[in-house]
C-alpha cells in the first residue's frame, strides 16, 4: 500500500482548489503533475551549479557533467539496462521514435520490406514510419484489436512473415489503456529477423520495465509523464544495435574528430546526442526515478489496478456511458476512456472542467484508432500516483451535472 | 471564473437539440465541408443562390453542443439574404467572437433589435477560449462555400 496522504503533500499544485473545490487532474496520460524533489533539484542545478556539460575543465562545468552522467546511471538502474551507455538522452517520446525510425529505418528499409505497428498507436508511433516509407519504398502493416480491445494476435503468421524488418509497438495505448503481450510479441519478432522498438511513453510512468527481460531491442519514452520534467526522454537500445545505428542529427559533442570533408563519431550515446543536451531537464528527470522507485514501481501499478477498477466500477452507474477500453484490469493501464451518446467529448470537458475536474477531450493523438472504433471523440481520465478516489468522485459527480445540462430525454427533433 | 450557463444559454441548448435547416438540400449550387481536426467537429454547409440570394441552406454534421447550435443559427441568420449582406453578417459574427469583439457597442445582447438574433447567445463562448474554434466553424464553413461559389 502506499502512502497516499504523503505522496498528495509532495505534489505542491495539488493544493490548488477551483472555486473552493479540490482540483481532480486526471489528464496524467497527457503530461503527469511533478513533486517538489523534482522541481527543487531542477532550480538548484540552475541556481547554485549551473554550467555546460562536457565542455569546461572547470569545477563547476565537471559537476554539472557528473550530474548529468549521474542521471543517465539512474535511468540505466531504474530500466535495469545492461549500461549507462545504452541510455541515450533525447527530446521526448516522439524524439526518441524518429531518432530510431531514422537512424535504424533510413539505412536498413529497402522497398517492399514492411514495418509493423498497429492500429492503436499514437500518431508518434504512425507519422515517423509514414515519412520514412516515403523515403526507402518500403510499406506499413497493422496489428488490429480485438472486440474486447486487445492486440489481435490469434493468427500471427498473418502479420508476422520475413518481409517484417521493423516492429514498433505501443507498451500501453493511451486511449484504451491496454499494455499488449510485448514478449510474445517480441518472440513472434525475433523469429522473421525483425529489430523492436517498444513506445514506453505510457508504459515506463506506470509498470515495472526490465529492459533485459522484455524482449525488445529498443524503448522509448518521455520525462514529463513519470513525474519528471518536459524537454527530456530515452531511447533505450541494445549496445550492438545502438552502434550499428546512424546519428540522425549531427554537431558538436557527437563527434570524435571534424575534417574539412568528414567527421568521425563519438561512441555512444553521446553519438546521438548532438549539441548541448537537455542537462537540467535529465537531472530532473533523475530525482524522478529515484522518487519512482522508492515508492516501488510495482506498488504504482497496482495502485493504477485499484482506481481504474474502481473507475470502471462507478462509471457504470452514468447512464449511456460506454467505456473504449478493456472491462477488466488484466494487462491494463491507468486510463480509462469513454463515451456519452448525445454529449460531445468536448462538451463533457467544459463541464467538468467548470467543477474542476482536468480530462482530456478529442482524439487523443490516435486519430486512425478513433476511426477504427468508429467515433470522432472521447472523453479521458487517466490517473497516477497521486490520484485519489475522491477525484473518480468528483468526476462522476460532474458527469452527471453534464448530463442534466445536456442530454435530453427526447431524440434530437428536426425543424 | 465564467459559468456554464454563459456557456449553455437555454437558446444554444435548444437549436442543440432541435437544429434548423437540418438537411441535405435537393437542388444546390454551393457548398463546403468544414472540420476542426483538433476536436472532431464536422459541419456540411449547402447553399441554393439564385439572383445574389441565399434561397435555401442546410447545414449537417455532427460535434459539440456550440458548433451544431452556431450552425443551426447561422442558416436562420443567413436564408433569405443578399450575398454582400451575408459577409457583413460573417464579419460581425466572427468580430463579436474575438477578444476585441467585446468592444462592440451593438452587440449588447439586452438591446432591443440585436443584430445577430439568437447568435449573440454565442457571446458568452468567447470566456471559454478552446470553445470559440467550435462556433466558428459553420461560418468558417459558409464562407468557404461562398469562395468556391464566386470563384467558380
Ligand atoms: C503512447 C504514446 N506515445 C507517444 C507519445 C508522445 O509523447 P511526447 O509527446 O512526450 O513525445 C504519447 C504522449 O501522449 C503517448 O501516449
Amino acid at each position: 500500500m502506499i502512502d497516499q496522504a504523503r505522496i498528495r503533500s509532495d505534489f505542491p499544485i495539488l493544493d490548488w482548489e477551483i472555486d473552493g473545490r479540490p482540483m481532480a487532474f486526471l489528464d496524467s496520460a497527457c503530461s503527469s503533475q511533478k513533486p517538489a524533489q523534482v522541481i527543487d533539484a531542477m532550480m538548484d542545478a540552475l541556481r547554485d551549479s549551473y554550467a555546460n556539460v562536457h565542455r569546461g575543465a572547470y569545477t563547476l562545468s565537471q559537476e554539472a557533467t557528473e550530474a548529468y552522467e549521474g542521471a543517465r546511471r539512474k535511468v540505466a538502474r531504474f530500466l535495469n539496462a545492461a549500461a549507462p551507455e545504452e541510455v541515450v538522452f533525447t527530446r521526448s517520446t516522439t524524439a526518441a521514435i524518429n531518432l530510431f525510425a531514422y537512424g535504424w529505418g533510413l539505412g536498413n528499409l529497402k522497398p517492399g520490406d514492411r514495418v509493423l505497428i498497429s492500429v492503436m498507436e499514437h500518431h508518434s508511433n504512425i507519422v515517423p514510419w509514414h515519412i520514412i516509407a516515403r523515403h526507402t519504398g518500403a510499406e506499413l502493416s497493422f496489428l488490429d484489436i480485438t472486440g474486447d480491445y486487445r492486440i489481435d494476435l490469434e493468427k500471427p503468421e498473418d502479420y508476422f512473415d520475413e518481409r517484417v524488418k521493423i516492429v514498433s509497438l505501443s507498451g500501453m495505448s493511451n486511449v484504451l489503456g491496454t499494455m499488449p503481450p510485448i514478449g510474445e510479441i517480441a518472440r513472434l519478432a525475433r523469429e522473421v529477423g525483425a529489430v523492436m522498438l517498444v513506445d514506453g511513453a505510457q508504459m515506463v510512468p506506470h509498470s515495472p520495465v526490465d529492459v533485459q527481460e522484455m524482449g525488445t531491442d529498443f524503448l522509448a519514452f518521455s520525462g514529463h509523464k513519470m513525474l519528471g520534467p518536459t524537454g527530456i526522454g530515452v531511447l533505450w537500445g541494445r549496445r550492438e544495435l545502438l552502434e550499428k545505428m546512424e546519428p540522425m542529427e549531427g554537431g558538436d559533442e557527437m563527434i570524435r574528430e571534424v575534417r574539412l570533408f568528414e567527421s568521425t563519431w563519438a561512441p555512444v550515446p553521446q553519438k546521438f546526442e548532438a549539441g548541448t543536451p537537455p542537462f537540467v531537464e535529465a537531472i530532473g528527470l533523475g530525482v524522478a526515478v529515484d522518487y519512482l522507485s522508492e515508492i516501488g514501481m510495482d506498488q504504482i501499478l497496482e495502485h493504477d489496478r485499484k482506481l481504474t477498477s474502481y473507475a470502471l466500477r462507478r462509471l457504470e452507474e452514468v447512464p449511456g456511458l460506454s467505456i473504449q477500453g478493456p472491462a477488466n484490469t488484466i494487462d491494463r493501464g491507468g486510463v480509462v476512456s469513454f463515451d456519452i451518446p448525445g454529449i460531445h467529448a468536448h462538451d463533457i470537458a467544459t463541464i467538468l472542467d467548470q467543477h474542476g475536474v482536468a480530462v482530456r477531450a478529442g482524439h487523443h493523438c490516435a486519430q486512425p484508432l478513433m476511426r477504427r472504433l468508429g467515433l470522432a471523440a472521447a472523453t479521458r481520465a487517466s490517473f497516477h500516483v497521486y490520484t485519489s478516489e475522491a477525484d473518480i468522485d468528483a468526476l462522476v459527480d460532474a458527469l452527471g451535472v453534464a448530463r442534466r445540462l445536456l442530454a435530453s430525454t427526447e431524440a434530437v427533433t428536426v425543424r | 471564473m465564467a459559468s456554464l450557463e454563459e456557456l449553455y444559454r437555454e437558446v444554444i441548448l435548444d437549436h442543440y437539440r432541435s437544429p434548423r435547416n437540418r438537411r441535405v438540400l435537393e437542388r444546390s449550387n454551393a457548398g463546403a465541408d468544414g472540420s476542426n481536426p483538433l476536436c472532431g467537429d464536422e459541419v456540411r454547409v449547402d447553399l441554393l443562390i439564385e439572383a445574389g440570394v441565399i434561397t435555401d441552406i442546410g447545414v449537417t454534421g455532427h460535434g459539440c453542443s456550440i458548433s451544431q447550435a452556431s450552425g443551426s443559427m447561422m442558416g436562420d441568420a443567413v436564408k433569405a439574404k443578399a450575398l454582400d449582406e451575408v459577409c457583413r453578417l460573417t464579419d460581425r459574427f466572427k468580430g463579436m467572437m474575438s477578444i476585441e469583439g467585446a468592444a462592440d457597442p451593438g452587440l449588447d445582447p439586452e438591446r432591443p433589435g440585436a443584430v445577430l438574433g439568437d447568435l449573440e447567445a454565442l457571446q458568452g463562448v468567447r470566456k471559454f477560449p478552446v470553445r470559440i474554434k467550435c462556433a466558428d466553424l459553420p461560418w468558417t464553413t459558409l464562407e468557404e462555400a461562398l469562395g468556391i461559389y464566386e470563384s467558380g
